[in-house]
């Protein structure tokens, strides 16, 4: 019976925060800002039934990646964005694209989603850490493994990029 | 006739919160010129993307969109540690996080 | 199976061992494989042969299917019969013996890594290879891979001191020209395969024999007189003869194997070949003498006054094998084979004689600048008269035997080719006796100091002179009889006692004009000058396909082709595709701005409008 009133709650802050975001001229202020985005999506996979990636979005994303942001962020000294010289024709660019992409995002969802579907709260018993785990080690046995071997490969290609003589 | 709350949050509202989060990940990109908020840009929309996976799977109960947003995750954890990598020796070499200033690919 | 292919085979395995590793072998290796591949290619021809008996019927091998589509059935056999084994002995025992020859004659070739040693013997291997493929095929299409391969071997070996700038174009110019008689010999294939469904030689007799005569007359007398045509580039008949007198500047083995003894005739050989062909097409067959006599008539007058001996002999070789043709033409196709056969040894005598002639002169093929080498190089001489009283049509050697017949069936057929063709044995005995009292009696006209050649270049020769004194005795027509339905000639003395007479004339008149008095040639010259003229730059023929063929194709390939064509047209085209792409790339180089987030904008756009298009195109349901 809380689900409006906490999807609307946490939608709002997701918004809030996600223009904040991109308004906000000193890249510590976006993290922040970014963080707030990823923790109340998690409370919107919460209210969706997805235990399991509501806590890994918190630990992965909001902590791990997070972190390694800010840590960049600090280890670079980056200050605030200079003024914009000449930014007036890539605006006049960006938002009529922008705005059509909203409206065609909009067009679709209206269309293309039945008005009756609803999402209620504990209809969806899936999220748990036991049926995701089973679907990821049966029937994406091999997309998993080859995840990992993507990771190795990202741990090498950081480790090289970061080495000194680059 | 006052506006009525419903009982229970349509899917359709997930999905437009979800293209919100998008687009304004996506003027981010093309609005901001530090190449870390860009990045995090980025981020912003894969969440948007995740979020829409979560809700489809909602709706249709079945489990792989959960799959497919937690493969999500993973690219984006090595996506960070590359690109934050790269930033690292980007700002080594021309000491500036100004993307426009990055463009050498121009011939 | 008595495994005909290792006959082909056996010089091709030769020619592959010559070809890759002999820069590397020593000269001896090379000379034992190349003359050691064709000896054993003879001895298992005369295995083969001697296994297969009498030879009553075609012996048949049928290896694989080469080609199958549609109508066209071609499959890769072999056949021997009467006809090729007699041309297999003279293929497979003359090679040998020139092979032989060549070790002596080719024994300076050696530059860095004995340089031109392996290569000569590596084309000649091959030679022998596609000559022996010709000569066993069982179909035309195999022939014809055998007909194509001795010319570009011919090519190669024409073209051998290929430094000299002479040497490579009479090789071009043999290639060209056999080019167009080969043209023609496809274009009868074809029709052949229309008309025959088949290219198989006993089928497409066979159907020929059993056709009715009315029907298929016009198209039979088409595929013959294109056979002919072939036939005229590879046998170099009149019009397409232009290419063998040039054909000399190969070195003197290349030219008795290859330009005398056996790749020219081939176009006898074929002719003789589809037999049953032109017996159904009297014009064919009627344009066969005619082409035969006009080319032995042409020739010979020539030979009279060339002073190059290869060229002379060359001519020589022009004039029998229209011997050959005016045999087959008028149906004496046993006695056309015939004199293949004998041709084949007093010829390659001849030239090999005339090679030793020139290895003993150190190059010298000026007949001017010889005399007198009777007593310097007596063997030589000795054997290149043999040769010469052989091609005369003295009784009883070789050339006797096998001009008579062809002389007593011209007779039969039509008696003014008979006196034409006697004429011309006179002028045959003379130009030859010209030739061989210019350079043995009289006084050395030159500065060298001539030596006799090596006993292994004397020891072939020997050999042929042998043969070309005796070889009438073959009796090949007897032998041939039963394969061709010509009409045998009746044998007259009175005939014969003509053309015979006709050959001493000619010797003795070249003995007066040469030997009695030597002053009567520059007499007699003079007193026909414009005539002696004509014939001493042959005719101008050169010169005639210079101004109406050769001219007008290299101006008119120069302003249209070239200017027009390819300098307009096509680079035209592929500079316009240049300049387009480099406009084009000139615009679209806006976009790649190297600006990140542009590149992210255009991504956007490409998105909205893929996305767009879906849902209003009825994509996304």
């Amino acid at each position: 019976m809380f689900d409006v009133p906490l999807f609307l709650t946490f939608a709002a802050i997701a918004v809030a925060c996600a223009i904040n975001l991109v308004l906000q001229t000193h890249p510590i202020s976006s993290a922040l800002s970014l963080v707030g985005v990823m923790g109340s999506l998690a409370v919107l996979y919460l209210l969706l039934g997805g235990q399991f990636i509501a806590a890994v979005q918190l630990i992965v994303y909001a902590g791990a990646i997070m972190v390694l942001f800010v840590f960049v962020i600090m280890l670079l000294n980056a200050g605030a964005e200079k003024r914009p010289s000449r930014r007036v024709l890539g605006a006049a660019v960006a938002l009529p694209l922008l705005f059509t992409a909203a409206a065609l995002g909009a067009v679709m969802i209206t269309t293309q989603i039945p008005k009756t579907a609803a999402v209620k709260f504990g209809a969806f018993q899936l999220g748990g850490a036991a049926s995701i785990g089973r679907e990821l080690f049966t029937r994406y046995l091999l997309p998993f493994e080859v995840t990992s071997i993507l990771i190795l490969i990202a741990i090498l290609g950081a480790i090289v990029l970061a080495r000194k003589e680059i | 006739m006052p506006f009525q709350l419903p009982a229970e949050v349509p899917l359709s509202w997930y999905l437009i919160l979800s293209a919100i989060l998008f687009v304004t990940g996506a003027a981010g990109f093309l609005i901001r010129r530090n190449i870390i908020t860009v990045f995090m840009c980025i981020e912003l929309m894969l969440n948007a993307v995740n979020l829409t996976f979560i809700s489809f799977s909602n709706a249709l109960g079945k489990v792989d969109g959960h799959i497919f947003s937690f493969f999500v995750m993973v690219v984006a954890a090595a996506e960070a540690a590359v690109g934050l990598a790269i930033i690292l020796t980007v700002f080594k070499n021309r000491a500036t996080l100004e993307i426009d200033e990055v463009s050498s690919l121009k011939l | 199976m008595q495994h005909l292919w290792l006959i082909p085979a056996l010089p091709f395995a030769g020619f592959l061992v010559n070809g890759i590793f002999g820069r590397r072998m020593p000269k001896a290796a090379v000379t034992a494989t190349a003359t050691g591949s064709v000896l054993l290619s003879l001895f298992w021809t005369v295995k083969v042969l001697l296994g297969l008996g009498t030879l009553e019927h075609v012996y048949l091998e049928r290896y694989f299917t080469w080609l199958q589509s549609g109508i066209v059935n071609v499959s890769f056999d072999f056949a021997v019969d009467r006809l090729s084994a007699v041309m297999l002995l003279i293929v497979t025992g003359i090679g040998s013996l020139i092979h032989i020859y060549a070790i002596g004659y080719m024994g300076h070739e050696h530059g860095p890594n004995h340089g031109g040693y392996y290569r000569f013997f590596a084309y000649m291997n091959l030679f022998m290879f596609f000559m022996l493929v010709l000569v066993l095929a069982a179909n035309y299409l195999v022939l014809f891979v055998g007909w194509e391969g001795v010319g570009l071997c011919s090519y190669l070996l024409i073209g051998f001191y290929f430094l000299k700038k002479s040497a490579g174009d009479a090789g071009k110019k043999a290639f060209v020209v056999n080019r167009i008689g080969d043209f023609g010999f496809s274009l009868g294939m074809f029709l052949i395969l229309i008309h025959f469904g088949s290219l198989d030689f006993g089928s497409v007799f066979g159907k020929a024999a059993t056709m009715s005569p009315e029907a298929s007359a016009g198209i039979i007398t088409a595929i013959c007189l294109l056979l002919l045509v072939g036939a005229t580039g590879k046998s170099a008949q009149v019009p397409l003869y232009v290419w063998l007198p040039d054909a000399m500047e190969g070195p003197t083995p290349v030219s008795a194997l290859i330009h005398a003894a056996t790749m020219v005739t081939a176009g006898v050989y074929m002719v003789a070949r589809s037999s049953a062909l032109f017996e159904l097409a009297p014009v064919a067959k009627e344009t066969v003498a005619i082409v035969g006599l006009v080319t032995a008539v042409l020739a010979a007058t020539i030979g009279l006054t060339q002073w190059d001996i290869k060229k002379v002999f060359a001519y020589s070789t022009v004039s029998q094998l229209g011997y050959m043709f005016l045999g087959l033409g008028v149906g004496a196709y046993s006695a056309g084979v015939f004199h293949i056969m004998t041709h084949a040894f007093f010829k390659a005598l001849l030239f090999l004689g005339a090679g030793s002639v020139i290895h003993a002169l150190e190059g010298e093929q000026d007949l001017r600048m010889m005399g007198g080498l009777r007593s310097k190089i007596p063997l030589t001489c000795f054997l290149l008269f043999c040769a010469s009283i052989a091609i005369a049509g003295v009784p009883p050697f070789s050339g006797f035997h096998s001009k008579d017949a062809i002389l007593l069936a011209a007779h039969h057929h039509a008696p003014w080719m008979f006196w034409v063709a006697v004429v011309t044995a006179g002028m045959t005995a003379f130009y030859v006796f010209r030739a061989f009292f210019l350079a043995f009696l009289g006084n050395y006209r030159g500065q060298g100091h001539p030596h006799e050649s090596p006993p292994v270049m004397t020891a072939p020769l020997g050999v042929l002179a042998l043969l070309s004194l005796v070889g009438g005795y073959f009796d090949v027509p007897h032998y041939l009889e039963p394969m061709f339905h010509g009409g045998h000639a009746p044998h007259e003395t009175s005939l014969v006692v003509i053309s015979v007479a006709a050959g001493l004339t000619g010797i003795g008149l070249a003995f007066l004009f040469y030997v009695a008095k030597p002053g009567l040639p520059d007499a007699v010259s003079r007193l026909f000058g414009p005539v002696y003229r004509l014939v001493y730059y042959k005719y101008f023929v050169d010169e005639a396909y210079d101004a109406v063929i050769v001219h007008p194709a290299r101006d008119g390939s120069t302003a249209v082709l070239w200017r027009g064509v390819d300098a307009g047209f096509i680079d035209g085209i592929v500079n316009g595709v240049g300049s387009v792409a480099r406009s084009v790339g000139g615009g679209l180089r806006q976009i790649q701005s190297g600006y990140i987030r542009r590149y992210a904008a255009w991504v956007l756009l490409g998105s909205i409008v893929i996305v767009a298009a879906a849902s209003f195109l009825g994509g996304a349901r």
